[in-house]
């Protein structure tokens, strides 16, 4: 069956392949020391970094953007997370049967994504989708489609939307601030981001933190001194005003007169920061700050503080304005009617071009300038706000009688709606200026006594009368509160001159006017020419705003005392 | 009475016979290899399961295999050595019969053919082969004079050959070359001349350029390039060696702890519960661990060889001596191609590494040691 005694294979055979058995073994675990242990030009602590290299990954936290609020801690800009959808392109182009499912689930053509691959071949980071709802970019990880990623981003949301716009502003994609507050102050409600170190497989998913590198430090919190009810309320009642007279713009500001904050400013046209697709830049201006109009008529109170603190003249000093006109060089100045001998009040309660160019002509050449400058015109309120104007008050070596005429009565200087809100607070507020802002302040903002308190009471009490029966202004009238104001019509400045035809119409003024709380302005840039005056078209805007404002600020009415008693009261009223 | 007749008597025989056997003997197993594969195995299967991601499924799965293969080499190692001499030359042809199916009965994936379906069950012939081939050599040299002259070197060679080229062709080329390799060490152990060996060592070398130029597929010759400079392509060829590297080295002396790689873990490291398994252990338990599994492998290698030196007859030693020696081969191309020592050949971590039917096989191997090493000390009595 099978052969006796085989050859014995030979021992030494054994010898010499355990030998070369060990050889190999040496060469091996030489092997595994040379990369584990010993220090070798690639050994361990070279792979050692190759592996946290492959592994580790340092991830930005993106900072919570600050939000901005009202006074009264109503949301006006408000960050909410979303997501973002990024590639690599370099690993795409490897991948080409992924990319209709990639397009589908991006909802984008899928010759739109093979370009946006192709062309970026050689880039490791491109935007997909940005700002996707978390559940949505879920989806598009959840493909599992190497190379595909999503980043963690934060957007804006405006819930007051167009109210208040112009003044909140809005961030671009990447969270940085472009228009209104959000860029002036972009670097306090920016933040500063983080980073962590995270542990990531292969695919580039995270899956878990190392260590915190550095925390993500959230934006401050901003909380403007706007209150988003008179807010609503000066936007409702602007924009309504707008489409009744059929005018271009307008604006309106709504201070508190003992602070200085900024409680409502709103302007027309606006747009909504939400969805900027029809967004046009005549639409961004915040035009209470940033245009500027020769504020008219509006400014014959400071003129008649001029006057006062000459001492030439009291409220009650009577000017001669008869024959209802007056010529000075070669122009010639008309009352709309001859009011003969009025005192200075009246000059303010009929707006009466003649009394107040007669007043101005008979002061020192400099001091209605010099009482201007003291309001603020001329000068940026330092808000900060991007795109603000100073306005123009140009001072001259040598002023011509009709220049300073012109100045008494408001042509040839520009205000902003703010500087002329901010100069009447001077006169609510006892002759104290205080800067205005946009900010919610803890205490008033320190001021400067720029006219005397006396004086500035005198001008509040004449002003009363121009909302009172036979002044310009008594649609600014409200039935609970009385209230201290001027109107102003201006001939617009076009090419070639004042325009005949084309108007802005003004209406600046306090209330209550015995204890002024509210200063509020309301400019209408060309009203229809049936109703331009700015007792026709601001006026009404003015009251309707403050009537409302007013009692939500549950401010005591002043009125219903002294409507009673008025013949009998009260002894201010007669002193003027 | 012949040995062999003796032994074929042995299972139930009259019980004064078999007093002196122990029970280890009586049911043909080798305690000692026995042990260190179950050491070797349970080892395995901890670092399995840290290496498919912490995957039951795989473990239960590899579980099930170990089970049939332990079963399997406990039948292998009842059989009479004889007889499978006997039966080596019909198994060899069989095997190769197989082998030459499969080009056209074939069932394949990622571009080689190397499984045949019969049945709805799938093996891979070059599987058997693996055991068949050093028994045909075996086989044919013990019956002959040794040491063999230059007729029976060629023939053996030509016996060698025909499954080598056949599974090259697959194309398979780390299998083809342990299966030459194996029928090789049985060559090298039956005594052949020094001349021959170093003739041959010289023409291998000659011959490499052509092969290099004619006979290797692209995707071989990359391997091979590769393995030079992976830094060439980062990506591509030289991802899977420059993973492995760098998870093998960042484990340093202790390991970043069991379960706790990062190459391995986050999906860096390919393959990693097959033929790069050995790196997730080298991650996760450093060196130490890594040399402690190659000390259970050389204690395997040393009982094998210990086996085979006592083996009564020719083919008993030199069958014992190439499966021993082709498995310390599994290891060192395992380990070495893992390390960036040698090409990547897909050649697993025997008994390590997932794959079932490479269990069996290799536990049926050592199933024939059994045989082996049993035998002998029947004989001894």
């Amino acid at each position: 069956m099978k052969k006796k005694s085989p050859q014995p294979v030979p021992v030494w055979r054994f010898s010499i392949a355990v030998m070369l058995l060990m050889i190999l073994l040496v060469l091996v675990v030489w092997r595994a020391l040379s990369l584990q242990v010993l220090d070798t030009d690639r050994g361990y602590d070279f792979l050692q970094r190759q592996s946290i290299a492959s592994s580790h990954r340092t991830e930005i936290i993106p900072a919570y953007r600050g939000l901005i609020s009202d006074r009264n801690g109503e949301p006006l800009a408000v960050s909410t997370p979303v997501d973002s959808i990024w590639m690599d392109p370099r690993r795409l182009i490897n991948n080409p049967e992924s990319w209709s499912a990639l397009a589908r689930a991006l909802d984008m053509p899928l010759a739109q994504l093979k370009n946006k691959i192709v062309n970026n071949r050689s880039r490791g980071f491109i935007y997909l989708r940005r700002h996707l709802p978390p559940a949505s970019a879920k989806k598009i990880l959840e493909l599992g489609i190497g190379g595909v990623k999503s980043q963690r981003e934060y957007k804006r949301f405006y819930p007051a939307a167009e109210v208040a716009s112009h003044l909140v502003g809005f961030t671009n994609i990447d969270g940085r601030g472009q228009e209104g507050m959000e860029l002036a102050l972009d670097s306090l409600l920016k933040g500063e981001a983080g980073s962590k170190r995270v542990l990531r497989d292969l695919k580039g998913h995270i899956i878990r933190d190392i260590d915190q590198g550095k925390k993500a430090s959230p934006g401050k919190e901003l909380v403007l001194s706007i209150d988003l009810r008179l807010q609503y309320l000066a936007y409702r009642e602007l924009k309504a005003a707008l489409i009744r007279s059929g005018a271009k713009s307008g604006s309106m500001v709504v201070l508190d007169s003992r602070t200085g904050e900024v409680l409502a400013m709103v302007n027309q046209p606006s747009y909504n920061p939400n969805n900027r697709e029809s967004l046009r830049p005549y639409m961004m201006r915040n035009r209470a700050m940033t245009d500027v109009f020769e504020p008219g008529s509006t400014v014959k109170p400071l003129t008649v503080v001029a006057a006062l603190e000459s001492g030439k003249y009291r409220p009650d000093t009577k000017v001669d304005t008869n024959p209802g006109y007056i010529r000075v060089g070669r122009k010639t100045l008309l009352d709309p009617v001859n009011y003969g001998v009025i005192d200075v009040t009246k000059i303010l309660t009929k707006s009466s071009q003649v009394g107040i160019s007669k007043l101005a002509l008979s002061l020192d050449e400099q001091s209605v300038w010099d009482t201007f400058r003291r309001f603020g015109f001329g000068q940026s309120t330092d808000s900060g706000f991007p795109g603000e104007s100073a306005g123009h008050l140009a001072n001259r070596a040598k002023w011509r009688p009709i220049e300073r005429a012109n100045f008494a009565f408001g042509y040839g200087l520009s205000v902003t709606p703010l500087q002329l809100a901010q100069a009447y607070s001077v006169l609510a507020n006892g002759g104290v200026l205080r800067p205005a802002t946009l900010l919610r302040q803890q205490q008033a903002v320190a001021g400067e006594q720029v006219i005397s308190a006396v004086i500035a009471a005198q001008v509040v009490t004449m002003l009363e009368t121009v909302t009172q029966s036979g002044g310009t202004g008594t649609r600014a009238a409200l039935a609970a509160y009385s209230v201290a104001g001027k109107t102003g019509t201006v001939h617009k400045a076009t090419k070639g001159g004042y325009s005949d035809n084309r108007y802005r119409a003004i209406f600046a003024g306090m209330a209550p006017a015995s204890n002024p709380r509210l200063v509020a302005v309301v400019m209408i840039d060309e009203p229809d020419e049936s109703r331009y005056h700015g007792g026709e078209s601001a006026a009404p805007v003015f009251s309707r705003v403050m009537g409302d404002a007013l009692r939500l600020l549950d401010v005591t009415p002043d009125k219903l005392m002294t409507t009673k008693q008025q013949s009998v009261k009260p002894g201010r009223r007669k002193s003027a | 009475m012949s040995g062999s007749e003796f032994v074929r008597q042995m299972p139930g025989a009259s019980p004064e016979l078999s007093r002196k056997v122990g029970l280890d003997q009586r049911l043909h197993i080798d305690l000692p290899l026995l042990s260190l594969l179950l050491v070797l195995t349970g080892y395995g299967l901890i670092v399995l399961y840290s290496a498919s991601g912490q995957s039951i499924e795989t473990l239960h799965r590899q579980g099930r295999f170990l089970l049939i293969a332990y079963v399997g080499m406990l039948v292998v190692a009842q059989v009479d050595v004889e007889r499978i001499k006997r039966l080596a030359p019909w198994a060899y042809l069989l095997g190769a019969l197989l082998l030459l199916c499969v080009p056209y009965f074939g069932v394949g994936a990622k571009g080689a053919q190397r499984w045949l379906s019969l049945g709805g069950f799938r093996f891979q012939p070059s599987e058997l082969m693996k055991l068949v081939l050093p028994m045909a050599v075996a086989w044919y040299l013990s019956n002959r004079t040794l040491p063999p002259r230059l007729k029976l070197i060629f023939a053996s060679l030509v016996i060698i050959a025909i499954p080598t080229v056949l599974i090259a062709r697959q194309p398979d080329l780390g299998t083809s070359i342990l299966i030459a390799a194996s029928g090789l060490f049985v060559l090298f152990l039956s005594g052949i001349s020094w001349k021959f060996i170093f003739g041959a060592a010289g023409m291998a070398v000659l011959a490499a350029f052509p092969m290099w130029r004619y006979t290797l597929h692209d995707y071989q010759r990359q391997r091979i390039l590769t393995l030079l400079n992976p830094e060439s392509d980062k990506l591509g060829a030289g991802w899977n060696i420059i993973q492995s590297k760098t998870a093998i080295g960042s484990g340093g002396f202790e390991g970043k702890g069991w379960l706790n790689g990062t190459q391995s873990q986050l999906d860096f490291l390919p393959e990693s519960h097959t033929d790069f398994i050995i790196a997730v252990l080298a991650e996760e338990g450093g060196l130490r661990n890594v040399l402690l599994l190659l000390l259970i492998y050389i204690l395997i290698i040393a009982r094998g060889l210990w086996i085979s030196l006592n083996a009564q007859h020719c083919f008993g030693r030199l069958l014992a001596g190439s499966i021993t020696l082709t498995f310390f081969v599994y290891v060192f191309v395992n380990m070495g191609m893992v390390s960036g020592l040698l090409p990547i050949v897909g050649v697993p971590l025997p008994l390590v590494s997932q794959g079932g039917t490479s269990l069996v096989t290799l536990l049926a191997g050592f199933g024939l040691l059994m045989a082996i090493s049993t035998e002998k000390r029947i004989m001894d009595q």
